[in-house]
C-alpha cells in the first residue's frame, strides 16, 4: 500500500510540475513597461515553491514507500537529530526566501501602485457600471467637465454625470467604450463606479485595480505593444458580471492623434 | 511537566429516557457532536450537488440538466442555468462549505464529541449552551436553505457578499432582495452558535481536564479544537455586529457600508457616507481566521491519529503545539491579503504581505514534522492513516501556492483567478475534507461502536486523492493563463481556448464526487452492520480508548480517570504491546522512552 502511494503520488507530482514546465498553459504576451518585472518575480517563486514541491512531495513518497518496508522485522527509527534541525531548517530556508521575494517584491509593487503617474500622462477617465466600462478623454480643450452622480444617466448616455449647459469644460469631453491609447506613452486613469464594485483586469498589462464606489482611484501603466486586447471585470458585480468586458486598442501616436480628431469633430 | 490538580465536576444530569431528551434536544455532547456531523452531512450533500451544477454548467452551457427545471422554473428555465442563477449556486456552495461543514464537522462535531472524553471531563462545562449551540445553527442552516425558495431568488453576491452589492437590497438586481437579507441573517445566526461553543470549548479545555492531564499532557486534537476556539470567539465576534450592520443598511435605512452618490439601475440611492471597504475590513478580519479555524482541527487530529498508525511518536510535538499556536496568532495580522487590489492604501498592501509571508514557516515546520515522523515508521495503512499522508501532499500544495498570492506585485495579476480558487481549495477545503475522513475513519468505532468497512475506504482514498489532484491542479494553470474566477460562462476571446480544461475539470469532478457516495454508503452499512468494535482497536493511547465504544452517557462509567503520561508514548516497550496508555501506571523506563 505504502508502494503504491508512492508511485502514485510521484506520478502526480512529475505531471504537475511538467506541465508548468512545458507552458502549456501559461501567460500571455507582456505588453506592459512593468511586466517584465511582475513576469520574473512570479518566474523566481515558481521556481522557488516549484523545487519546494517536487522535493517534498518526493520525500514524502519516499518516507511512506520505506515506512512499510520489512515492518515487522525492525524496530522504529527516529528522524536523526529529532526536530530540532528541521526546524532551524524550515525558519532558515522560508525566511531566507521571505526576505529575498518581499525586498524584490515589494519594489515591483511599489512601482506599479506606489509611485506617482508621469506628469505628462495622457488622461482618461474610466466609468464602470453594471455592465460595462466607459472612458472619457478632455477633447480639444484639455479640461474634464466636473462630475455630477445625480445628472447619471444611462438612457441619454450621461454615464459620467456631466453637465454641458453649465460646464464649458464638459462640453467637449469625448466619452467611447473602448479604451484607445498610443503605445509607449504613460497612461493614467482616473477610475470610478457609479453602482458596484468593478474591476479593471487586462492580463496582458498584468495590472488589475478595483473601481469602488465612493471612491477615486488612479492607475497608471504604458503600454509597449499595439494590439486590440480585453479588458475584465473581476469583481463579483452582479448577474452580468461575466459579460462585463471591454476592448483596450493600443494604436501608433499617429493613429491616436487621428483617432481623437475625428471623435471631437461630431 | 506538572500534574494538574483539577478535579473534575459530577455530572450534574442522570441519563434521560425519553426520545426527545435523548436524541434530539439532548445536553449530551456525544449526541451534540454526533448532530453536528449529521448537519455537516446534509450540508456536505448539498454542496457537493451544487458544485456539480456548476462545473456541469461551465463544461456543457447548452445541455439541460434533468429535474433543475422542475426545482427552479427562474433559475433553470429548460434545465439551462441562467447566469444569475449560476452566481447563486456558487454563493450557496461557498456559504454552505465554509460555514456549514468545514466549520462544523472538524471543529464542531468531532470537538464536542471527542474534546471532553480526551481531557477526562464528563459533559462540557456547559451542556445547555452546547445544546443551544447546535440548535441555533441548525436553524442558521434551515435559514440559509430558505432563500432558495423566495421569489426573487437565492443571494448571488458571493460567500464574501461584498457591499455594495450586498447591502443595497432588490435594485441591485435578482437575488439581491430577500434571499440576501436571509443569507445575512443565516451567518448572524450562525455566529451566535459558534460564539456559544467556542465559550464552552475554552473552558471545557481549560477548567474540567482530570487529575494528571496537565496542559502539556493534552494530545495535540484537543489543543487544535482549544486554539481554534479562541480564534472563533475572536473572529464571529466580528462577523456578528459586521451582519447585523449589513441587516441595517438593507432593511432600516443606515449606510454603513453604502457610499453617498450611488446610482444602480438609473436609481439614485438615498444612502450616504458608508464605506464598502469597510465591509471588507470587517468580513476579511473574520475570514482569514476562519481558514485557520477550518484547517486548524485538521492539523490537530492529523496529529494525533497519524502517530497511532505510525507506531512512533510525533516528531517534535512542542514545535508542532507551537507552530499552530502562532498560525493562530498571525491569522489575526493578514486579513488585508485579501484586499492588495481593493482600493486601500497601497503602502499597506506590503505590511499585510509581510505577516502573510511568515505564515509560511510555521506551516513548513509543521509538514516537515509529519513527514520526518512518518520517516522510519512501522506504519499501518488503514484508510485513516491513508487520508493523514494524503493530507500531508494535498496541504503541500495548496501552501506552496500561497507564496505567490502572498506578494502584492504576483497578485495583481493572479488576483480573483482560477489560481486562487486551487489554493484556497487545495489548503483549506481538500486539506480540511482529508482531516475530516482521517477522523471519521479513526473515531468511528468509537463514535458508534461498529468498525468501518475498509476496503471500501481504501478504495475511497484512492479515488478521492487522484480525482482531488486532477480537480484542483489544472486550476491553476487555468489561472495562470489569466481565466477570471466567478464567471457563468467564457466568453471573451481569450478564455475560450481554456474550455477543454474545464471539461476534463468537470469530468474529474462529478467521478469524484460519486466516489464519495462509498463513502455515504460505508457510513450508513457500517453503522448498522459493521464489525463491532472493541474499545481500543487501534492501539492508541489518548483517554477516549480508555473506555467502552461507544462511552457510557457519563463518558467513563463513574470512574475517575487519573492520567500518568502524554499522550505520545508509541513505540516504547509497555504492558500491552509498542504502546503505554494515558492512563496506565506503569512506568516506562527511561532507555524506551519515546524520543521527540
Amino acid at each position: 500500500m505504502g508502494r503504491l502511494f508512492a508511485v502514485v503520488l510521484t506520478i502526480i507530482t512529475i505531471i504537475s510540475a511538467a506541465l508548468v514546465i512545458m507552458h502549456v498553459w501559461w501567460m500571455p504576451v507582456d505588453i506592459s513597461t512593468v511586466g517584465p518585472r511582475i513576469d520574473s518575480q512570479l518566474d523566481e517563486t515558481m521556481w522557488a515553491t516549484g523545487i519546494l514541491f517536487i522535493v517534498s512531495q518526493l520525500l514524502l513518497g519516499y518516507f511512506v514507500f520505506t515506512s512499510g518496508e520489512n515492518k515487522e522485522k525492525r524496530a522504529v527509527k527516529y528522524f536523526p537529530g529529532g526536530a530540532t534541525p528541521l526546524v532551524l531548517f524550515a525558519i532558515a530556508l522560508v525566511g531566507a526566501e521571505i526576505l529575498v521575494l518581499s525586498f524584490v517584491g515589494s519594489r515591483v509593487w511599489a512601482a506599479v501602485y506606489m509611485s506617482p503617474a508621469d506628469p505628462g500622462s495622457l488622461q482618461v477617465d474610466l466609468a464602470a457600471e453594471q455592465f460595462a466600462f466607459y472612458f472619457r478623454y478632455a477633447g480639444p480643450d484639455g479640461q474634464f467637465g466636473t462630475i455630477h452622480p445625480d445628472k447619471v444617466q444611462d438612457g441619454n448616455g450621461n454615464y459620467f454625470g456631466l453637465d454641458p449647459e453649465n460646464d464649458v469644460a464638459a462640453r467637449d469631453d469625448i466619452i467611447v467604450g473602448t479604451l484607445t491609447i498610443p503605445v509607449n506613452r504613460p497612461v493614467l486613469l482616473t477610475m470610478h463606479s457609479k453602482d458596484m464594485i468593478h474591476s479593471f483586469y487586462v492580463p496582458e498589462l498584468r495590472i488589475q485595480q478595483d473601481i469602488v464606489p465612493g471612491l477615486t482611484i488612479p492607475l497608471h501603466f504604458t503600454a509597449t505593444q499595439t494590439g486590440k486586447y480585453e479588458i475584465v471585470c473581476t469583481q463579483l458585480c452582479g448577474l452580468g458580471h461575466y459579460s462585463m468586458r471591454a476592448f483596450l486598442e493600443v494604436v501608433s501616436q499617429d493613429q491616436f492623434d487621428q483617432w481623437l480628431k475625428s471623435q471631437s469633430g461630431d | 511537566m506538572h500534574d494538574s490538580s483539577t478535579q473534575p465536576v459530577h455530572h450534574q444530569m442522570v441519563e434521560p429516557t425519553g426520545f426527545i431528551r435523548k436524541h434530539v434536544f439532548s445536553l449530551d455532547h456525544k449526541v451534540i457532536g454526533k448532530q453536528y456531523y449529521g448537519l455537516a452531512f446534509v450540508a456536505v450533500l448539498t454542496g457537493m450537488l451544487l458544485s456539480w451544477l456548476m462545473r456541469i454548467h461551465l463544461a456543457w452551457p447548452t445541455v439541460p440538466i434533468p429535474l433543475l427545471d422542475k426545482l427552479s422554473p427562474n433559475g433553470a428555465p429548460g434545465g439551462i442555468i441562467t447566469p444569475e442563477y449560476y452566481l447563486s449556486i456558487m454563493t450557496m456552495h461557498a456559504t454552505i462549505m465554509v460555514f456549514f461543514v468545514l466549520t462544523t464537522a472538524p471543529f464542531a462535531a468531532f470537538g464536542n464529541f471527542l474534546l471532553p472524553i480526551q481531557v477526562g471531563a464528563e459533559d462540557m462545562a456547559f451542556p445547555r449552551f452546547n445544546m443551544m449551540s447546535f440548535w441555533v445553527t441548525f436553524v442558521a442552516f434551515l435559514v440559509l436553505v430558505a432563500s432558495f425558495f423566495v421569489g426573487d431568488g437565492p443571494p448571488l453576491a458571493g460567500w464574501t457578499s461584498y457591499a455594495p452589492l450586498s447591502a443595497v437590497g432588490a435594485v441591485a438586481g435578482p437575488g439581491q432582495g430577500t434571499g440576501q437579507t436571509l443569507w445575512a441573517i443565516s451567518i448572524a445566526i450562525f455566529c451566535v452558535g459558534q460564539l456559544l461553543g467556542s465559550l464552552n470549548f475554552i473552558t471545557t479545555t481549560l477548567d474540567l481536564r482530570t487529575k494528571g492531564m496537565s496542559l502539556a499532557r493534552m494530545p495535540l486534537s484537543t489543543w487544535g479544537w482549544f486554539i481554534t476556539s479562541v480564534i472563533g470567539l475572536l473572529a464571529f465576534a466580528v462577523l456578528l455586529p459586521a451582519c447585523i450592520l449589513l441587516i441595517l443598511d438593507r432593511t432600516a435605512g443606515t449606510s454603513f457600508f453604502i457610499p453617498s452618490g450611488l446610482v444602480v439601475n438609473d436609481q439614485t440611492l438615498p444612502h450616504s457616507g458608508g464605506s464598502p471597504l469597510l465591509w471588507q475590513h470587517l468580513f476579511w478580519f473574520f475570514g482569514h481566521p476562519e481558514v485557520y479555524i477550518a484547517i486548524l482541527p485538521g492539523f490537530g487530529i492529523i496529529s494525533t491519529i497519524l502517530p497511532a498508525f505510525a507506531r512512533k511518536t510525533i516528531l517534535g510535538p512542542r514545535a508542532l503545539l507551537g507552530s499552530m499556536i502562532s498560525i493562530g496568532f498571525l491569522s489575526y495580522m493578514v486579513w488585508g491579503h485579501h484586499m492588495f487590489l481593493s482600493g486601500m492604501n497601497p503602502f499597506s498592501a506590503i505590511l499585510f504581505s509581510v505577516p502573510t509571508l511568515f505564515i509560511t514557516i510555521p506551516a513548513t515546520i509543521s509538514v516537515l514534522l509529519w513527514t520526518g515522523t512518518i520517516y522510519g515508521a512501522k506504519m499501518r495503512f488503514t484508510s485513516a492513516s491513508l487520508f493523514c499522508i494524503g493530507f500531508v501532499s494535498v496541504f503541500i500544495t495548496g501552501g506552496l501556492s500561497g507564496f505567490f498570492l502572498a506578494q502584492p506585485s504576483i497578485d495583481t495579476y493572479l488576483h480573483a483567478t482560477y489560481f486562487v480558487v486551487a489554493h484556497f481549495h487545495f489548503v483549506m477545503a481538500v486539506a480540511a475534507m482529508f482531516g475530516i475522513f482521517a477522523g471519521t475513519y479513526f473515531w468511528f468505532p468509537k463514535m458508534y461502536g461498529r468498525m468501518m468497512n475498509e476496503a471500501l475506504g481504501k478504495w475511497h482514498f484512492w479515488l478521492t486523492f487522484v480525482g482531488v489532484y486532477c480537480i484542483f491542479m489544472p486550476m491553476h494553470y487555468l489561472g495562470l493563463a489569466g481565466n477570471v474566477r466567478r464567471y457563468a460562462s467564457f466568453t471573451d476571446n481569450y478564455l475560450v481556448p481554456l474550455i477543454p480544461v474545464h471539461k476534463f475539470i468537470s469530468v474529474a469532478a462529478l467521478i469524484t464526487g460519486a466516489a464519495q457516495l462509498l463513502f455515504f454508503f460505508n457510513l450508513f452499512w457500517s453503522r448498522f452492520r459493521g464489525e463491532k468494535a472493541t474499545d481500543n482497536p487501534w492501539e492508541a493511547t489518548t483517554l477516549e480508548w480508555s473506555t467502552t465504544s461507544p462511552p457510557p452517557f457519563d463518558n467513563f462509567g463513574g470512574r475517575h480517570l487519573v492520567v500518568y503520561h502524554g499522550p505520545e508514548e508509541y513505540g516504547v516497550q509497555g504492558t500491552a504491546g509498542d504502546y503505554v496508555m494515558q492512563t496506565s501506571p506503569e512506568q516506562i523506563p527511561p532507555a524506551n522512552a519515546g524520543k521527540s
